[in-house]
């Protein structure tokens, strides 16, 4: 981790209706950071996880993603991003392989490098027998580690993950987990969120939102030792409680 | 352009890969062209009938075979008996009774007219309506041959009809337009929005909105196919026709190209439109399938004539896009006609086309939000 900006959140406001999904978000993560956004259901994370990687448009508020400023620059924004959410999980009809050449070829990889690279990251995985294979016929856990080591293909800036291990076993999130440190080493910096607390433990700093509101941000040492949790669920179930009781 | 080609590669293994998708595109045409052809028929061919011949002379019996000869006919049976045309009738294997009348050529050569009756099974009106007309052609044909033959003076006029474009009346000259109109509506405007839900239910359409693929580029790597295959789909028809039932174009083949594309495109713009609306793939199937298909065959004019629907129907017709594309097809392939004669229905398809992508790019925006 390094100290370099790279999201830049500044009274970020997001309004459908009178109905506001962020009220006034700030915050800012660093290269190669670890930051877990967390909340709990419709405390506003998708909202703002939609902003920062360029699918929505803020009402208000400074955004720089990657640099780059989110109104003006939305298409450099979307090169230096890569995004994984709970429902993909890669084009099920298609082999392991065409998978890959099809998102290196969105994100502008030239067909040599992509084939190159692609051999490296089975290896890397001990994938190589599954090149040829249709996504479809294999399990979950694989299909998942696939599709995060997918949405890095292309070696972005920071990589978005919602909820990424939905529905995994343990295991495999733990495996997920590994990949997604030795991603961070390379220097991609990490945007996850999650509702598996003990992943919140993994994480270089959390950011609590309730009811459109950032309550608070810190590295998880701090926060348990400031609400005197011996867990961040416990400081999760304290501080983001009264959204989940309206 | 590099990041579009990988993309549209993509959704082609998608249908190459999907044995159901080319099934639909290929198998479903070639089966309509087929069923419509040959089953759906308003023209008649080898329909059964009998004969009472009270007058066995040389003229009844070589009307006869002048009717038996024709393609239209085929005699099952001589009848003895008036008694026997209730049973005859009730086999249902006869469509008409020719009765011939005692004395009937010596009637026809004294008194210059003499009587035949045709009674027809009334409990297939259009059977018996084409019937009963065929045969007054023949019959009249056979009076002609027989005056000229005896070079009697009195020659009675008869009135001669004449279908012009189709003159034997035959029913695929109708349905090859009806087919076109419906196969490319179904492959444009279903398998398009099909597609389109499909990734958004798997949410791969997030991950492309995310990519640097503009949403504009995303809608047509996923439209270009179809587009491509449906045009393949135009010439598959056309061909078929040609091959199986002998059908012409008359007019130009470049023009009726372009038409097709123009629907196609309209097509596929009321595909993006309907994904727009619809959550997920079903919906998506059901909305284009009972929304689409029914009128398209009842109100196309491809099956009823548009003329003569009450004037709600007629209304209700001019506002699905098939009754105009059958017109405009029909027009270049049966008449021959050029574009000036379809101008009018081109301007429609196209505002039509356009009011679609307009009303599916604000859907698309509002949905994004």
């Amino acid at each position: 981790m390094t100290d370099e900006k790279v999201i830049e959140v500044k009274d970020l406001v997001k309004k459908f209706g009178s109905f506001i999904a962020n009220d006034h978000l700030s915050f800012n993560v660093h290269r190669g950071e670890i930051f877990g956004f967390l909340g709990a259901n419709g405390a506003g994370k998708t909202t703002a996880i939609r902003i920062l990687s360029g699918l929505s448009k803020p009402s208000s508020g400074e955004v720089k993603v990657a640099g780059y400023d989110i109104y003006r620059h939305a298409e450099q924004v979307k090169r230096h991003i890569g995004y994984m959410c709970q429902k993909f999980s890669l084009y099920e009809d298609l082999t392991v392989a065409e998978n890959i050449m099809l998102y290196g070829g969105i994100y502008g990889m030239p067909g040599k490098e992509i084939k190159n690279k692609t051999g490296t990251l089975l290896e890397s995985l001990d994938f190589t027998g599954y090149r040829k294979r249709i996504i479809g016929d294999l399990p979950l856990g694989i299909r998942q580690k696939l599709a995060f080591a997918v949405a890095i293909f292309h070696k972005p800036d920071i990589v978005f993950l919602d909820e990424p291990t939905g529905g995994v076993d343990p295991i495999t999130r733990r495996q997920f987990w590994e990949m997604i440190y030795k991603a961070a080493d390379d220097g991609i910096t990490i945007f996850v969120t999650t509702h598996y607390m003990d992943e919140a433990e993994y994480c270089d700093r959390v950011s609590i939102m309730s009811e459109g509101k950032i309550i608070d941000i810190d590295s998880p040492a701090q926060l348990k030792k400031k609400y005197g949790s011996p867990s961040i669920q416990d400081v999760f179930v304290k501080i983001a409680r009264p959204a989940n009781n309206k | 352009m590099k990041r579009l080609a990988g993309f549209i590669k993509k959704e082609f293994i998608h249908i190459f890969r999907d044995f159901r998708t080319l099934i639909f595109l290929f198998g479903i045409p070639a089966a309509q062209i087929l069923i419509f052809g040959f089953a759906v028929r308003t023209d008649i061919k080898n329909a059964g009938i009998a004969v009472l011949d009270k007058a066995k002379d040389e003229i009844s019996t070589g009307l006869i075979s002048k009717l038996e000869s024709s393609d239209f006919f085929i005699l099952k049976e001589n009848l003895m008996t008036d008694t026997r045309i209730d049973e005859v009738f009730k086999t249902g294997e006869i469509k008409a009774v020719f009765i011939f009348e005692s004395e009937f050529g010596k009637t026809l050569i004294n008194e210059g007219s003499a009587n035949i009756q045709i009674i027809a099974d009334g409990s297939e009106p259009n059977v018996a309506n084409l019937v009963t007309s065929y045969s007054r052609a023949i019959i009249s044909d056979y009076t002609m041959e027989l005056n000229r033959a005896e070079e009697t003076s009195a020659i009675p006029v008869e009135p001669e009809v004449k279908m012009y474009y189709n003159p034997n009346l035959e029913s695929q000259y109708m349905f090859v337009p009806g087919v076109i109109a419906i196969v490319l509506l179904l492959t444009c405007a279903m398998m398009t929005s099909v597609t389109i839900t499909r990734e958004e239910e798997f949410g791969t359409m997030e991950v492309l909105l995310v990519s640097p693929l503009k949403p504009i580029q995303v809608i047509l790597g996923k439209v270009m196919p179809y587009f491509l295959l449906s045009l393949i789909d135009v010439v598959f028809i056309l061909f078929l026709s040609w091959l199986v039932f002998d059908i012409p174009i008359r007019g130009s083949l470049i023009l009726l190209m372009l038409e097709s594309m123009l629907y196609i495109m309209m097509g596929l713009s009321l595909g993006i439109m309907i994904s727009t609306l619809a959550r997920t793939m079903q919906q998506a199937m059901f909305t284009s399938l009972l929304g689409l298909m029914l009128p398209a065959i009842v109100l196309s004019g491809f099956v009823f004539p548009v003329e003569s629907m009450p004037e709600i129907y007629n209304w209700l017709s001019s506002i699905i896009p098939p009754r105009w594309f059958v017109t405009i097809v029909k027009n270049i392939m049966v008449k021959g006609t050029d574009f000036s004669f379809v101008i009018k229905e081109t301007f429609i398809l196209l505002a039509m086309t356009l009011l679609f992508i307009t009303l599916s790019t604000t859907r698309f925006k509002k949905r994004l939000e």
